[in-house]
């Protein structure tokens, strides 16, 4: 594209009587050679890792998926000096606790992305975005020894007993609310978790909100549509997608946490009834408990296992969320 | 008029709820700020900072365990950092659209959000059975699993916002594509991707789950990585567990020391990244 001027560079030096060589030298290729290819390197590591990831578990819980086989997903029986091993209170309080979290959290988060993005004063916007935000930032550490010391006895004296008086009484959902008042159990480790993926589904529904083009809010409030019509008719269905991802982000983060589920699930692998008042064990509890003290062996294998059925889980969640964000950044390109 | 009237209800009690969301969500943060100030505040003492910790029922501190974090989250932030950095670099200037990029980048969001303690089972697996015992190193190479992800993609899309008209000026003036990428496009997003690192490391920091399969804890003062070593998490884990007052004080000095460490670096991040955005 500059050769025509590069040459007649050359021919004016060449005419003010300088020396200039034609053979002018190519940079070297060989920097960029090595550069690319190192890079590239750095790039095929990550996927090792994740290759690494999924081998290393396959291997360490092959004894027990040999052992107990696809069984092992829905029997009950955690007994390890029996050496008898069953995921399903695990998955179960893994579950349960990530939809009692979503429930609470999902809402919530829609409320405070409104706020931000429809609601709250410009000038306050980022202080509170801010705010939110470092929730996610606190260690899960530091949730789980404040739900365990602060958080469960006051939730287990007042508001526990306050559930169990007023949803406790109704017909189906009560045996929920039922049984003794402990404070830590699927519950308050549910709660728990719900706070600690607010910051993430809220951040991303704000995101999302966002994009939603001026235009299409300026027309339905021409109309005469109120703010919340707004919303919830316009940029809710714009943003579909983004929101539906950032959910299921929020939900890949409940089933993987593990510090602050450990500090307050109660730790327990018998369930008798369905009351979420009940202590449980989720897969990440399960682990931090008694990964250190397993003998070698099945015990380890078994649990390893768990780890993988975790992964796995996290895995499908997370891409599902990643194609469906994908999905509205590609709708995003076409429409603007 | 009564159609009116009840949209006008409808969308008051709508605002109303989403009031009610934000100060919820501000409500926790505040009560768990207040909780860790007044309880970390008390157990705060010189004794934290100079002692090792202590058997149940005895005075101590956390010199050890803090002396450990700092090791292991600055180790695997030297280790993790590179590593992104130049797999970021790939993924933003020679891998935009080729396959090898697209997938990197999908499993890169992947590990992302992997569960940290899967992180742990792996590296117990790759590292700890192997050499047959817990240690230091194999906590730093989780927690540099850790802070790779976070550093690739922050190095990614702070190269992206580089405008494509100063790589083709730097190309115009011949400079080779290495080293318009070193002295062009990486110092364009420099704070950028600074911002990523300190994330990183706020993020590592307080993670507890990867290094209970692999560091392990260690009640005494050890340098050595080839031996199990203390970190803060772990001690606040085991201390707040137990039932001995001492020990739950200063596992509340402990998580003070976490938090506003956390706190800060994320503060810092944010403001550095503002600072470059309006400059």
């Amino acid at each position: 594209m500059t050769l025509p001027e590069s040459g007649a560079a050359v021919a004016v030096a060449a005419g003010a009587g300088l020396k200039v060589s034609p053979v002018r030298r190519a940079p070297s290729q060989l920097g960029d050679v090595i550069f690319a290819n190192l890079t590239r390197g750095f790039a095929i590591l990550a996927l090792a890792s994740l290759a690494g990831i999924i081998v290393s578990l396959i291997y360490g819980a092959w004894p027990s998926i040999q052992k107990f086989g696809l069984p092992f997903l829905w029997s009950a029986d955690w007994n390890p000096p029996m050496a008898k091993f069953g995921a399903l209170i695990p998955i179960y309080g893994t579950l349960v606790t990530s939809i009692i979290a979503l429930v609470i959290a999902v809402p919530v988060s829609f409320g405070i992305a409104i706020f931000l993005t429809e609601l709250s004063p410009p000038w306050l916007r980022r202080p509170l975005g801010t705010a939110i935000e470092l929730l996610a930032a606190i260690p899960s550490i530091v949730y789980g020894m404040w739900g365990l010391l602060v958080f469960a006895p006051i939730f287990g004296k007042t508001i526990q007993p306050a559930l169990a008086a007023s949803l406790g009484q109704l017909p189906v959902i009560g045996q929920l609310f039922a049984g003794p008042t402990i404070g830590v159990g699927l519950l308050s480790a549910g709660i728990i978790l719900a706070i600690m993926i607010i910051p993430f589904i809220a951040s991303v529904m704000r995101d999302v909100f966002e994009i939603t083009p001026q235009m299409l809010k300026e027309s339905a409030y021409g109309v005469g549509a109120t703010t919340w019509e707004v919303v919830w008719n316009v940029v809710l269905p714009y943003t579909k997608a983004g929101v539906i991802g950032g959910i299921i982000l929020g939900l890949g983060r409940a089933l993987g946490e593990t510090m602050a589920v450990t500090f307050v699930i109660g730790n327990t692998n018998f369930l008798s009834n369905a009351s979420l008042f009940s202590p449980g064990n989720s897969i990440t509890s399960a682990l931090a408990n008694e990964f250190a003290e397993a003998e070698q062996g099945l015990h380890t294998a078994a649990l390893i296992e768990l780890g993988l059925i975790l992964f796995v889980i996290t895995f499908v969640v997370l891409a599902i969320s990643k194609v469906l964000l994908l999905r509205l950044e590609r709708q995003e390109g076409r429409k603007t | 008029m009564e159609l009116h009237k009840k949209r006008k209800l409808i969308n008051n009690i709508a605002l109303a709820l989403s009031l009610a969301a934000m100060s919820f969500g501000l409500f926790w943060l505040a009560w768990i700020l207040i909780t860790i100030l007044q309880l970390g505040i008390a157990g705060l003492s010189v004794a934290v900072f100079t002692q090792m910790t202590p058997p149940p029922g005895s005075a101590g501190g956390l010199a050890n365990a803090i002396f450990g974090s700092f090791v292991m989250v600055g180790l695997a932030t030297l280790i993790g950092t590179p590593v992104g950095i130049l797999a970021g670099v790939y993924l933003a200037e020679y891998g935009r659209s080729t396959v090898l990029g697209h997938v990197t980048r999908f499993i890169n969001d992947i590990l992302l959000s992997a569960p940290s303690i899967v992180i742990g089972l792996f590296v117990y697996a790759a590292v700890v059975v192997p050499m047959g015992k817990f240690s230091g190193f194999a906590g730093v190479l989780a927690l540099a699993l850790l802070v790779m992800p976070v550093v690739i993609r922050t190095t990614e899309n702070m190269l992206r916002l580089v405008p494509d008209s100063l790589r083709e000026a730097a190309a115009a003036l011949g400079a080779p594509k290495w080293v318009m990428i070193l002295q062009v496009t990486v110092r364009a997003s420099q704070a950028g991707i600074i911002t990523g690192v300190l994330l990183a490391v706020a993020r590592i920091a307080g993670e507890t789950a990867p290094l209970m399969f692999t560091a392990l804890s260690n009640q005494f003062w050890s340098t050595a990585l080839t031996e199990p070593m203390a970190n803060l998490p772990m001690t606040i884990f085991r201390f707040a567990m137990s039932p001995f007052k001492d020990w739950q004080e200063l596992a509340w000095a402990g998580v003070l020391l976490i938090t506003m460490g956390v706190l800060i670096l994320n503060i810092a991040a944010r403001t550095l990244f503002k600072q470059k955005i309006t400059s």
